[in-house]
């Protein structure tokens, strides 16, 4: 029946499924690795922060700029020697997820930054007055007292990640909005376009629930 | 105990560079509830923050115990600062966390054992007063209840120091008094000393045995609280001393004074306010007292007691009055006008 209406097999459209969960999942867990040091790099470096460094701030700032400057439809091509040396391959799913990466990382460190700096400049100086050490800050003051706030920044991540997602067909990665664009737009098959669309729209809202749940779970405590 | 130095600090501002502490000089001994006082900018504050390490002074020096501060490495400053607990105006407690994750957190920093932190965190909510309050989240407290909470984990370690940081200005009067004796009980029965800053004098008053008033980064009057609110020479200490205690003759009666026969100013504490200075005088000596003002206030655990006279009669007599308030052991001065 799926084969009929969509004119595509219905293991071709949960392949496409599975490869952006694929991708999703992957940038977002190598994403949140370099962006969570990222952003406390950018907290904690920054002028008036609890280990004030110009020339680093400057860096990373810097990088953090210029990568989230690059168009990731750019980024994906830009970017290719790297991803061969990496994965061995410029193209494909797995290719794909390392411009996703410089994609999401950056882009994290900026959401991930601004969580930290919501956290009262109070509690940063109690931790200190207890002796604590830059790791303790970090683990026992910071995170804590920013989890809701993380939580909802993660949330607005992925959801930026899983637009980029859309692009990665550029490189073979596949996924949904591969499927919509190769399948879809250039075969002029409309229904197959609506319910890819559809199955995004119901992507995004999934996520969006799930981090507001969870982040109101961690603030209703407070 | 706490020594600090000839200390300055200069913050470089948009108008040019402050002196936040100008040539600062403080000593604190053990047992001491030490109060400095001052308006908001007098650089309190950043006095305070040299004591941990939270400010570091541009020249001068910070002794704890005969160890200069100032030139600890991170790593021993972070070590030093588990002997020393702070309290702070806003509290600064982690909101998303219970009342005893707030205070158990020194103790895992520390490194203690988790029975052993169970037992402690129970011991100091009792000795605060907040025993059924364990498990409830901080954002659920009063004022009152939240610096209980702050007080608790700063002396979870069990520091030897103490630093207050306007630690009852967002509170309440009656809220105030509570912390406040919670504060002194610190003192006495945990024998930490105690160095607070304050703008509120009632709190000098209550607690403190030694006073030093802050004005543009410097001290500008130090002693033995008693001491202070007796006989305070500067303007600015006056002005703090006459918000709490009444110091002065009032307006009315100045207008109508005569100001050719002396007028001094007797300053008794503790016991000597019991005596009845006044009709022995007038027993023994040939003069006439007008008592022009007088006042018994309670500063912490001694009173002080102001009297102003006025004294008619021969010169050589006046004298003689004068010379035998001495022998009595209370403070005596003339007043100019």
């Amino acid at each position: 029946m799926v084969n009929e209406f969509l004119n595509v097999s219905s293991e071709k459209l949960i392949e496409s499924i599975v490869q952006t969960f694929y991708m999703l999942g992957w940038s977002l867990f190598f994403g949140t690795l370099f962006g969570i040091p990222l952003g406390i790099t950018l907290v904690f470096t920054r002028k008036g922060g609890i280990r004030s460094n110009g020339i680093v701030y400057f860096l990373v700032n810097g990088i953090v700029n210029l990568v989230r400057s690059v168009p990731f439809i750019i980024l994906l091509v830009f970017i290719a020697p790297l991803t061969k040396a990496i994965t061995g391959t410029r193209i494909g799913t797995k290719a794909a997820i390392v411009p996703l990466v410089f994609y999401i990382a950056p882009y994290l460190a900026r959401l991930i930054e601004s969580s930290f700096l919501e956290v009262k400049p109070g509690i940063i100086e109690a931790a200190k007055a207890m002796g604590a050490n830059t790791f303790q800050v970090i683990w026992y003051f910071l995170l804590p007292e920013a989890k809701a706030s993380l939580v909802l920044a993660l949330t607005t991540g992925t959801i930026g990640l899983l637009g980029a997602t859309a692009m990665a067909g550029t490189i073979g990665g596949g996924g949904v909005g591969d499927l919509a664009l190769t399948y879809g737009y250039q075969r002029f098959n409309n229904s197959l376009m609506f319910v890819t669309v559809v199955l995004l729209i119901i992507f995004v809202q999934l996520i969006q629930a799930t981090g507001n749940y969870m982040s109101k779970r961690i603030r209703n405590h407070e | 105990m706490i020594q600090i130095q000839n200390v300055k600090k200069v913050f470089n501002t948009k108008t040019g560079m402050v002196y936040a502490l100008n040539d600062v000089s403080l000593s604190v001994e053990q047992g001491d509830i030490f109060g400095v006082i001052g308006y908001s900018g007098a650089g309190k504050s950043t006095l305070l923050r040299l004591v941990n390490g939270l400010e570091k002074p541009d020249s001068g020096s910070v002794k704890i115990d005969g160890k200069d501060i100032t030139k600890l490495s991170r790593k021993d400053l972070n070590l030093m600062r588990k002997d020393i607990g702070m309290v702070f105006q806003q509290f600064n407690l982690l909101e998303s966390q219970t009342v005893y994750q707030n205070i158990a957190l020194p103790l895992i920093m520390s490194g203690m054992k988790k029975k052993e932190i169970q037992k402690r965190v129970e011991e100091l909510l009792a000795f605060v007063g907040l025993d059924k309050k364990s498990g409830v989240y901080v954002s659920q407290l009063s004022g009152g209840q939240k610096q209980r909470v702050g007080i608790a984990r700063a002396i979870a370690t069990n520091p030897k120091i103490l630093l207050c940081d306007e630690a009852t200005s967002a509170l309440d009067p009656k809220t105030t008094e509570a912390v406040l004796q919670l504060l002194k009980k610190i003192n006495t029965e945990l024998k930490i000393t105690i160095l607070l800053i304050t703008h509120e004098m009632n709190v000098i008053s209550k607690i403190c045995n030694k006073v030093a008033v802050m004005k543009e980064g410097e001290i500008c009057e130090q002693g033995e609280t008693v001491s202070v609110f007796s006989k305070p020479v500067q303007d600015i200490t006056k002005a703090f001393v006459n918000t709490v205690i009444n110091n002065s003759i009032p307006c009315t009666l100045l207008k109508d004074l005569s100001y050719q026969d002396p007028i001094i100013r007797i300053t008794f504490f503790g016991e000597n306010s019991k005596q009845s200075l006044i009709s022995r005088i007038n027993k023994q000596f040939e003069v006439e007292t007008t008592i022009l003002f007088a006042s018994v206030n309670e500063l912490g655990e001694t009173i002080l007691g102001i009297l102003i006279l006025q004294l008619e009669g021969e010169n050589e007599e006046i004298i003689k009055v004068e010379n035998y308030i001495r022998g009595q052991n209370v403070g005596i001065e003339r007043m100019a006008f």
